[in-house]
């Protein structure tokens, strides 16, 4: 594989604005074009809709060995793959929602996570898995959920959860010529969000964590779209002096821990998002590792903020409290840096408080979910 | 339309079909003002299905539903109220707002619960029935599950143990062609859905599912033999859905069902089928059919009316029910 730092010399000319999704479509269609070892197969993937658009046009380009509908079995189709993978492909799984990949979890955690190792190395399993949380519009208990922590809990998985479109199309590269099963999750809350991508072919690594905003006050740790709320927060906060520094991890399998402590070793507090539960989280993870690696910077101890440690409810009337979001995070960073309540604490939430709809990402979005 | 005889009561197999039919388009043609804020799949031109099995069961049988569930749960005798409520996200609704359209339930009506992970109730299906032959009742089950179902490989795993030990449930497959937006040829082979379902050990009848005296007639005799410790049986009724997968339009834009017009649809049409054998068969007038469109259409009104009076769940509730106490 061609190092990240050759292949992505020059890119800068060649941008142009893409949303997440047409990111993804990209990243599928570049690589589809150089490697004939490369499938896409899912439900949905050469329908009308063709996974909101992520896959328009493959099928047409490819043809259907490589673009493949496929009958409602996901254990069985994701063995499938496996062995496609052990043979030489490089398949592409798509789940429209994750909460449908967990009917495949004997073969993904029995087999592509397993077999590289257990057969001493004389086996890899080349497999994308890509799996949408489709948060919003009352998607409910069974087709919203942030599963992520299922996933890193295994030996053997890479998981990685980008939030840019420029992220979104070099990880999904490099997903694609990585030799091990990677899990790629997509929140859908950034699918209509644009930001500058190239036209070329590059990788994004699936090891690395990005330092989003530079700031002295507060580490913020985050990742996908609680980086987007982040954002937001901080820059309000930034208004009343407040510098948030946030790292976007981009990847919770493995964990790059190393900017974070090297973060806290500055600001001496720790606050981290999560899209998922606590219990026996990423966020936990994330707080654990520095914890151990950098007690003595810590002035406090560190926060988090996730979902309640509960299902996410249909009804907005019960959901719209259900996810945290940059009125939260305000809240957290201020009970952080504030201790004092100097700082004028309702005006700010005032400032970032959403005043559309909460069960849609922005009033302008028009679904579908 | 297969013939009528002395077991078919054709006016209330109509008067089901009609108030699921008039449910759904009352649905459908509110959904655009988005109050209504979860998924909804629409089970309209399937209508029969429900009808005619659930005309065959007792308040004491269960039935579970899957995704497109809101025809199985009113043919069970589901409240019309509590569904309209739910799909409103409201506290009234029959799982208090936390399920939407593709979460039902009614437990006193027998309607023992409906998810949207395809496949997700058909075991549960045989659980309750095999406790029903543990308990030595004489009650059934049903399952109601689409053609897609079919290639997931829990309905297999349910279908081989409930033919083992003999279990009262009743499968039925609505085969309406499609998943989504993809046809069954590009799912599975050419070959009979119920053919396997034999080979699996379980009783099986095919039939039209736009012909609800078809399928009363069927889903009769299968109830019955199920009933009668016979063991598992399957129903596979090939239908026709009017409306997109999922939401309140019709998607004849899309192009993926060449034959889908307006015309084809009504051809196929179980409630217009039904208006037809009751004319000649049972002598109805227009103002039989008066009488009970306003009925229903009363009753239909009266449900939105319920949820747009009722209170919104507290947000401070949505953790409850977590663990049972
Ligand atoms: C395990 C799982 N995979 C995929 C989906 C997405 N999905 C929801 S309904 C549906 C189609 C089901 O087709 P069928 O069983 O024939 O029922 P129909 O919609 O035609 O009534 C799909 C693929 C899901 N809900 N669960
Ligand atoms: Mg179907």
């Amino acid at each position: 594989m061609p190092s990240s730092t050759m292949d992505n010399k020059n890119l800068k000319t060649d941008m142009r604005e893409l949303n997440f999704g047409e990111a993804l479509q990209e990243a599928q269609q570049q690589i589809m074009e150089r490697d004939k070892s490369v499938m896409v197969i899912g439900e949905g993937v050469a329908d009308p809709k063709s996974i909101f658009r992520t896959t328009e046009g493959l099928v047409e380009q490819f043809g259907p060995d490589r673009v493949t509908e496929m009958p409602l079995a996901e254990n069985g189709m994701t063995g499938v793959c496996i062995g496609l993978a052990m043979s030489g492909f490089r398949p592409i799984l798509v789940h429209q929602r994750i909460d449908f990949a967990l009917l495949s979890l004997d073969q993904l955690i029995n087999n592509a996570a397993k077999l590289h190792y257990v057969f001493n190395g004389q086996v890899t399993v080349p497999l994308v898995v890509r799996m949408l949380i489709g948060r919003g519009w009352g998607q409910g208990p069974q087709h919203a959920q942030s599963l992520q922590s299922l996933f890193a809990h295994i030996p053997g998985l890479k998981v990685v959860m980008p939030t840019t479109p420029y992220d979104a199309k070099g990880m999904l590269i490099s997903a694609i010529e990585d030799n091990n099963p990677v899990m790629f999750i997509e929140h859908r809350w950034l699918y209509h969000l644009k930001g500058d991508v190239p036209k070329d072919l590059y990788r994004v690594p699936l090891d690395k964590a990005n330092v989003v905003k530079k700031g002295k006050h507060i580490t913020v740790v985050t990742y996908s779209h609680m980086t987007i709320e982040a954002i937001a927060a901080a820059q309000v906060l930034a208004e009343y002096g407040v510098e948030v520094e946030i790292i976007d991890m981009r990847t919770v399998r493995p964990i790059d821990i190393a900017p974070v402590l090297a973060s806290v070793k500055n600001t001496g507090l720790l606050l981290v998002l999560d899209t998922g539960w606590a219990s026996c989280g990423v966020s936990g993870e994330i707080m654990a590792r520095t914890v151990e690696n950098a007690f003595q910077h810590l002035k406090k101890p560190p926060k988090r903020i996730t979902l309640p440690d509960h299902p996410a409810p249909t009804s907005r009337h019960l959901a719209d409290e259900y996810y945290p979001d940059a009125e939260t995070i305000v809240q957290g960073v201020l009970s952080l840096v504030d201790e004092e309540q100097k700082l004028p604490a309702q005006e700010m939430y005032e400032r970032v408080r959403r005043t559309s709809l909460r069960d849609i990402p922005n009033p302008a979005y028009v679904g579908p979910f | 339309m297969k013939s009528v005889d002395s077991t078919i009561d054709l006016p209330a197999l109509y008067h089901s079909m009609l108030r699921i039919r008039r449910a759904e388009e009352a649905i459908a043609n509110r959904y655009h003002e988005q109050e209504m804020r979860c998924p909804v799949h629409l089970c309209i031109g399937e209508e029969a299905i429900a009808s005619g099995v659930c005309a065959n069961l007792k308040l004491s049988d269960v039935v579970f539903g899957n995704h497109r569930s809101h025809g199985h749960y009113l043919a069970k005798g589901g409240n019309l109220n509590a569904m309209i409520a739910e799909i409103y996200g409201k506290a009234t609704g029959c799982c208090g707002g936390r399920g939407g359209s593709m979460h039902l339930i009614d437990n006193p009506a027998g309607f023992a619960g409906a998810v949207p992970i395809v496949g997700g109730t058909v075991p549960l299906a045989v659980g309750a029935g095999w406790s029903f032959k543990l308990k030595q009742k004489e009650h059934v089950s049903v399952v109601f599950f689409g053609d897609g179902c079919f290639e997931e490989g829990v309905l297999h795993e349910a279908m081989n143990f409930a033919a083992l030990k003999k279990i009262p449930t009743i499968f039925v497959c609505e085969n309406n062609g499609m998943s989504v937006y993809t046809p069954l040829v590009e799912r599975q082979p050419i070959r009979s859905i119920s053919g396997i379902a034999m080979a699996h050990g379980l009783g099986v009848y095919t039939g039209d599912g736009n012909d609800v005296v078809e399928v009363a007639h069927l889903a009769g005799e299968a109830v019955a033999k199920a009933r009668s410790g016979e063991g598992p049986q399957f129903l596979e009724f090939k239908t026709y859905r009017w409306f997109g997968h999922v939401g309140h339009e019709f998607d004849d834009d899309l192009g993926y069902r060449p034959d889908e017009t307006q015309q084809f649809r009504e051809d196929r049409c179980p409630l217009k089928r039904a208006v037809q054998e009751l004319i000649q068969k049972f002598g109805w007038s227009d103002k039989d059919f008066a009488i009970m469109e306003e009925n229903v259409k009363a009753e239909v009104e009266a449900a939105f009316q319920f949820s747009f009076a009722s209170p919104d769940p507290n947000p401070q509730t949505s953790g409850d029910h977590s663990y049972a106490e």
